[in-house]
């Protein structure tokens, strides 16, 4: 019986097992097909969403060495002093060359365009972001590369031992340019106008790409020639400067196709009776912000968060044994100007040499643009809801010094017995990471709310890519450029009067320093800079390798070219000399801090990276860039 | 007991883990390290073309080894390059718009590559062409100011000519003197010079603790990078 039972088991057994295919051939549980995903929207978004998140972004709150880099702060973090104490950046620096993700986004096309199960009209739209997302890679490779080879489809290799039908020779800079605006043009009506779309593309976002693409060309038309080495022959650097004029109408139109509101209504952001609160909340607050138009946006708790925060908070109290990485430069600080839209050194001393003595530590940056306590954490001010503790130490009658080296560190001053707390627990203390080596600590894109300081918690600020106040300045700069001074003046005055300078600037007050300094000030620590001053040809005046003398810090601050080779800090010593009238008041001196040697030199070769020898060993059409 | 047996367990162990060493581990490197060197000085008839450190390079492509890297030699402040390398043939080039200089093109199909068959040490000068030379620079000190009077040659006087944009005294702690290193430095613009042989710079000195202080003029031609010195002097304090 036993042994029938086992006889009959093997039978079942071979029954089940052999004699149907189709047992084998199961579809896999752990990899979606290609029907299946371009049957179905949810997976082409989640697909859309990868090619999203491989954006690339010069800075960004991910990277907050990038975000502050160019002397406009210091690195209080001592693995970072190196980069004071070098003169300038190697060629290959910023350089970027991911045509891996430029062939997925072409697959991404090909196959969107030929699926047949979607949604038409959603199937436009995930074309068009792609397209979107592909026109913003190759914006972000002509700003660093120059011309790149143009690749529109997938290339495959067919491993036939012959590669050369897949090297492309580099396409002009111009042609790049163009791309990426009649790109912009042809999806523009495709994208939703929907302002409170902050993370996907929409049609504010793709005419703000068009506008800042013709403005960064027109530009590069236009000052190409103060540098006629940074150019190649073949146009694969370099821009004729008769196409100047085009781009900076090209650059007007998309910029007022947004103020208009052809994309939907945005507007700046003013939503705070403070004007220096509401210029720091417009970067943290994502609740019905009108004025951005496309940002990376994080979320808690979703694995998707940024640690800026814990690398920049105040370190006094801060959530974590560390912060205060960036410290702004005084050179930044002092280029604010003042409310009657002069410029003026930040006021230490009485004409020759008399110290200026002031009751409260804020009082010596007072009557300022309010974006300068928007960005910057001033000595006397506070976040999260905490005042930072900014000083340097007590000064004595006889003009000596008592301070500490340790955060809070407590010495008995003269004519006490007991010893009291002599330094700031935010420093400065010179050498000494995480305080506010300059005197300052950064504001712009800090989260207020309670754990952003916490590495189990993190932050979820986005980082804006654009935003409304750029489409202004961008208008304001092509209509300077296009001869018409009244129009770029309304423009940038309504950037200005938010910052609380009220008083209009008048058309003969537009000039080039103008432009300049007005973005500078506004996108400082946005990752705008470096590329502001690439597109100018200004970067290696501005950067021409000489240190800085405290005289120069304080001459020429709306000068466009005016020197920032090295950052200065600012220090505040509280006054100690009873029966004094100055004693517990404050005065400020200038600082080069001991850790900043070098200055910095923009070479021309930095202009455009260096493409690497691996590349142009596998594709010898490619010429390398000037200089290099 | 006890003790025994951990003394044995350690001397086979080590044992076991020297031989292991022995076997597994590869010779020092797979090649020996390149001997012969190849140095010189960038000249102009001779005169060695004074530069800023590490500001100047060449590079040496050796074709015949499948994908091409430059080998990069450095030109030091007196205008020496050296390099260490295996034996072969080298192209030696300038990388474009380096240096205070042009380069000398031989013809329309080697352009200004030289090329090197390099089977010993060799010492081989570059000749090149300095848009301008300093041809003197005395340097003193009167007083509290150092002062230095210059003259300059202008080299390329044909289509290629540039102007001066700026002619600097800089002085240093040490014998690296240079734009970005540097404790003191006067400047005249290229349009406030009259006579080029005759250029005269002075400076304050600062308060040093040294004994000597080292200067050196340099000379920075419009639009191109790189500026053209003249030697280090050392000057008595």
């Amino acid at each position: 019986m036993k042994k029938l039972q086992y006889i009959l088991f093997c039978f079942l057994l071979f029954g089940y097992g052999c004699n149907d295919d189709a047992f084998l051939d199961r579809p896999p549980t752990n990899i979606l097909s290609e029907a299946q995903v371009w049957s179905d929207e949810g997976q082409v978004l989640s697909l859309l969403g990868n090619l999203y998140n491989r954006y690339y972004d010069i800075a960004s709150v991910k990277d907050w060495g990038a975000l502050g880099d160019f002397n406009e702060a210091f690195f209080s973090n001592a693995g970072s002093y190196g980069n004071f104490q070098n003169s300038g950046w190697g060629l290959g620096s910023w350089g970027s060359w991911d045509y891996g993700y430029i062939r997925e986004m072409n697959l991404f096309i090909q196959k969107c365009e030929a699926a047949n199960k979607l949604d038409p009209e959603t199937q436009k739209r995930f074309l068009a972001e792609a397209r979107f997302l592909r026109a913003s890679y190759y914006f972000e490779l002509v700003k660093r590369m120059g011309g790149v080879p143009l690749i529109l489809e997938p290339l495959t290799y067919d491993f036939g031992g012959d590669p050369s039908y897949l090297q492309y020779p580099r396409a002009k800079e111009s042609e790049l340019y163009d791309f990426v605006i009649s790109e912009a043009e042809a999806i523009k009506s495709i994208l939703p106008a929907l302002p409170t779309e902050k993370s996907r593309a929409t049609r504010g976002a793709a005419l703000a790409m068009q506008s800042r693409a013709a403005l960064y060309a027109g530009s590069i038309a236009k000052y190409g020639g103060k540098t006629p080495t940074v150019a190649l022959k073949g146009g694969e650097v370099g821009i004729p400067a008769d196409k100047a004029n085009g781009y900076f109408s090209k650059a007007l139109d998309a910029a007022k196709a947004i103020i208009d509101g052809e994309a939907g209504n945005y507007s700046l952001y003013q939503k705070k009776p403070d004007l220096s609160e509401n210029f720091s909340s417009l970067f943290y607050d994502k609740a019905n912000n009108s004025e951005v138009i496309f940002a990376d946006d994080f979320k808690l708790k979703s694995g998707k968060v940024h640690g800026f925060t814990i690398a920049n908070q105040p370190r006094y109290g801060a959530e974590e044994e560390e912060g205060g990485r960036l410290n702004p430069s005084l050179n930044l600080v002092e280029s604010f100007e003042k409310l009657d839209n002069t410029f003026a050194p930040i006021p230490t001393h009485a004409g020759a040499g008399t110290p200026l003595y002031y009751e409260n530590q804020t009082d010596i940056f007072a009557g300022r643009d309010a974006r300068l306590a928007g960005t910057v954490i001033l000595p006397g001010t506070a976040f999260k809801g905490r005042n930072v503790d900014i000083w340097a130490g007590f000064q004595l009658a006889d003009g000596s010094i008592i301070s500490g080296d340790d955060r809070g560190a407590q010495k008995i001053l003269p004519g006490k017995s007991t010893p009291e707390q002599v330094v700031g627990f935010d420093g400065p203390i010179d050498g000494f990471e995480f305080t506010a080596q300059t005197g300052f600590y950064l504001r712009k894109y800090l989260d207020p709310v309670v754990g952003s300081g916490q590495r189990g918690v993190q932050s979820e600020v986005w980082f804006i890519r654009y935003r409304f106040a750029e489409v202004l300045l961008n208008a304001a700069e092509a209509s300077f450029e296009l001869g018409n001074l009244g129009d770029a003046a309304t423009y940038m005055n309504q950037v200005r009067a938010r910052a609380g300078l009220i008083i209009p600037l008048k058309s003969s007050e537009i000039t080039f320093d103008r432009i300049v300094h007005e973005r500078r000030v506004e996108f400082a620590f946005e990752g705008h800079y470096l590329y502001d001053m690439k597109r100018w040809r200004i970067a290696h005046e501005i950067m021409d390798g000489n240190p800085i003398s405290l005289q120069e810090l304080r001459e020429d601050l709306g000068r466009a070219t005016k020197r920032n080779t090295q950052p200065w800090g600012l220090w505040s010593y509280k006054i100690h000399h009873p029966g004094s009238p100055s004693h517990g008041k404050w005065l400020f001196k200038p600082v080069k801090l001991s850790r900043v040697t070098g200055a910095d030199r923009f070479q021309l070769g930095n202009y455009y990276s260096y493409i690497s020898d691996e590349v142009i060993n596998n594709n010898p059409k490619l010429i390398r860039n000037p200089n290099h | 007991m006890y003790t025994q047996f951990i003394f044995k367990l350690r001397t086979t162990t080590l044992a076991v883990l020297l031989i292991l060493m022995a076997m597994l581990s590869c010779k020092k490197d797979n090649y020996t390290e390149p001997k012969t060197e190849l140095s010189g000085s960038i000249v102009y008839q001779g005169n060695p073309i004074e530069l800023e450190y590490d500001q100047v390079r060449m590079q040496l492509w050796q074709p015949g080894f499948g994908k091409l890297a430059a080998i990069d030699a450095p030109i030091s402040q007196d205008g020496r390059y050296s390099a260490l390398l295996f034996k072969g043939n080298y192209k030696l080039v300038f990388p474009q718009n380096q240096g205070p200089f042009i380069t000398l093109q031989k013809n329309a199909e080697v352009k200004d590559t030289i090329y090197v068959n390099l089977s010993e040490d060799t010492v081989m000068d570059i000749e090149v062409l300095p848009y301008y030379m300093i041809r003197k620079a005395v340097v003193t000190k009167i007083e509290n100011n150092i002062a230095a009077q210059v003259s300059l040659d202008k080299i390329i006087q044909d289509e290629q000519a540039k102007d001066i944009e700026s002619v600097t005294l800089f002085l240093g702690r040490t014998q690296l003197v240079s734009r970005a290193n540097n404790i003191a430095k006067t400047e005249k613009l290229g349009s406030e010079l009259k006579d080029l042989t005759s250029i005269m710079l002075s400076v304050e000195l600062p308060s040093l603790q040294q004994t000597d202080i080292y200067a050196r003029v340099g000379v920075k031609i419009k639009n191109v990078e790189d500026m053209i010195f003249s030697k280090v002097e050392k000057v008595k304090l």
